[in-house]
């Protein structure tokens, strides 16, 4: 570890100017906070992507669940972070409250599994996430058709991470300058690294898939600026034990076999091509969108009450949470604004998490 | 949301596997994995499911620092509770 850490040093050193990185995974934004690794370099600014798949969700499709779960017979269920995240109607906590049947699930088998224990309900899978999550579903939905069952369906609000990551280097307004990625190890554990070479080959900007450990970031972290320093641009993997160079094709193929890419609207950022998966024509009758037909009232992204809410710049690397007039003040993790601070793994509350340590970390240098 | 994490599989049967998460047997698919993984043998869980296979230095590596992340985690409830 203390060899990794001197050769980011040194190679800061030698750059003689501030290193900007963005982790674009949300569990890589909190393991940075958690490992201190922020208070050990401040010459390199960690910049925090559209990493965490709550955050992400639009609004629209939010209240499109509201609305499924408020149909009569029907039980919504979906993981525990979506149950705070704010819609225009309200959050899926709320519409519990107000009646709806809306439940928690550790895995999407768990719902096929309600479904098959009462074939007079109705059992509707909200479903977020990205690759690392998608295959599961894709599993989830392989079951359920195995089982013959006409009451399960899914909401798929699942998004794509390349995809995401072409739109902010591309975006006409706002593009974010960045040296280097930290890319998600578990996301890259399903697809490899290939699909990021786009990266290296078009944007000359380095790469490194890492692991969640400290010296695994540290590692990732000495091998781009190994990078930076040569003026090259690969896509590399810090993660060899997790991360094969074809991913996970197993998983790959059962997801290709039940969704198609679509062009998707991100929270914040807007609509990015291609980014999003939703289930492919001949698996209409369990497509909660297709059968349940969602037609929530308000559609507008940024709605009256946002007032002020900088989740869209922050997810797009272009300020960091504590730039936000709202951080800590209008805008908690008890009372959140925006969906950033909602999600444990939401870029905002984690600055609202480990923010005083990283203060009296800097303070003391 | 994207964390998996390292299991050791206890038993298993066709593609159903019961794992040892954190001292609690979970029962996990194996429908996932793109290898073959047999009893005694660590592979990441998530939501359910087996993602990959991994070699038992590399698990105890990934454990010893989940352990230390809940052990820092119980420290914070403790020192939200006085």
């Amino acid at each position: 570890m203390e060899r990794r850490a001197n050769g980011i040093n040194r190679l800061l050193k030698k750059a003689g100017r501030p290193v900007k990185l963005m982790e674009v995974c949300g569990t890589h934004t909190v393991a940075i906070f958690r490992h201190g690794i922020r208070g050990l370099f401040p010459g390199i600014s960690f910049l925090s992507g559209p990493g965490c798949p709550v955050c992400v969700t639009s609004k629209r499709d939010i209240d499109c669940s509201i609305l499924i779960a408020r149909e009569p017979g029907v039980t919504l269920l979906t993981f525990g972070d979506m149950m705070r995240v704010p819609g225009a109607l309200g959050s899926l906590n709320r519409a519990r409250a107000d009646g709806a049947d809306v439940k928690v699930v550790y895995s999407p088998l768990d719902a096929v599994a309600a479904a098959e224990k009462q074939p007079d309900r109705k059992f509707v899978f909200f479903a977020t996430g990205f690759e690392t999550t998608i295959p599961l579903v894709a599993a989830a939905l392989d079951m359920a058709h195995s089982l013959g069952l006409d009451n399960f369906f899914v909401y798929s609000v699942h998004k794509l991470v390349p995809p995401a990551l072409r739109a902010l280097l591309s975006a006409p307004d706002a593009r974010v300058s960045l040296d280097g990625f930290i890319l998600p190890g578990h996301v890259s554990a399903i697809i490899g690294p290939r699909p990021y070479g786009f990266l290296a080959e078009e944007f000359h900007i380095p790469a490194v898939v890492t692991g969640f450990e400290a010296d695994e970031i540290m590692e990732g972290t000495l091998m781009l600026l190994e990078q930076i320093e040569s003026g090259s641009a690969r896509v590399e993997v810090a993660y060899k034990k997790v991360v094969r160079d074809a991913g996970n094709q197993t998983a790959l193929s059962l997801m290709d076999r039940y969704f198609r890419p679509f062009d998707a609207e991100w929270r914040g950022i807007g609509m990015i091509p291609a980014s999003g998966l939703r289930l492919k024509e001949q698996w209409a009758a369990m497509d909660a969108e297709r059968v349940f037909k969602p037609h929530p009232p308000v559609s507008h992204e940024v709605s009256p009450g946002d007032g002020g809410c900088s989740c869209g710049d922050v997810l797009r690397g272009l300020k960091l949470p504590v730039d936000c007039r709202l951080f800590g003040s209008g805008c908690t993790p008890d009372h959140p604004v925006g969906a950033c601070m909602v999600s444990t793994e939401g870029s905002c509350a984690a600055y609202f998490k480990y923010g005083p340590f990283i203060k009296r970390q800097t303070s003391g240098q | 949301m994207c964390l998996a994490i390292p299991s050791k599989i206890i038993s298993k049967n066709g593609f159903e596997a019961t794992v040892d998460l954190y001292g609690a047997r979970k029962k996990v698919s194996l429908m996932l994995l793109p290898e073959d993984a047999s009893v005694g043998e660590y592979v990441l869980v998530h939501a359910g499911f087996a993602i990959q296979k991994i070699d038992e230095e590399a698990a105890k590596d990934a454990i010893g620092l989940i352990d230390e992340i809940l052990k820092t985690l119980e420290q914070e409830d403790a020192d939200s509770l006085q």
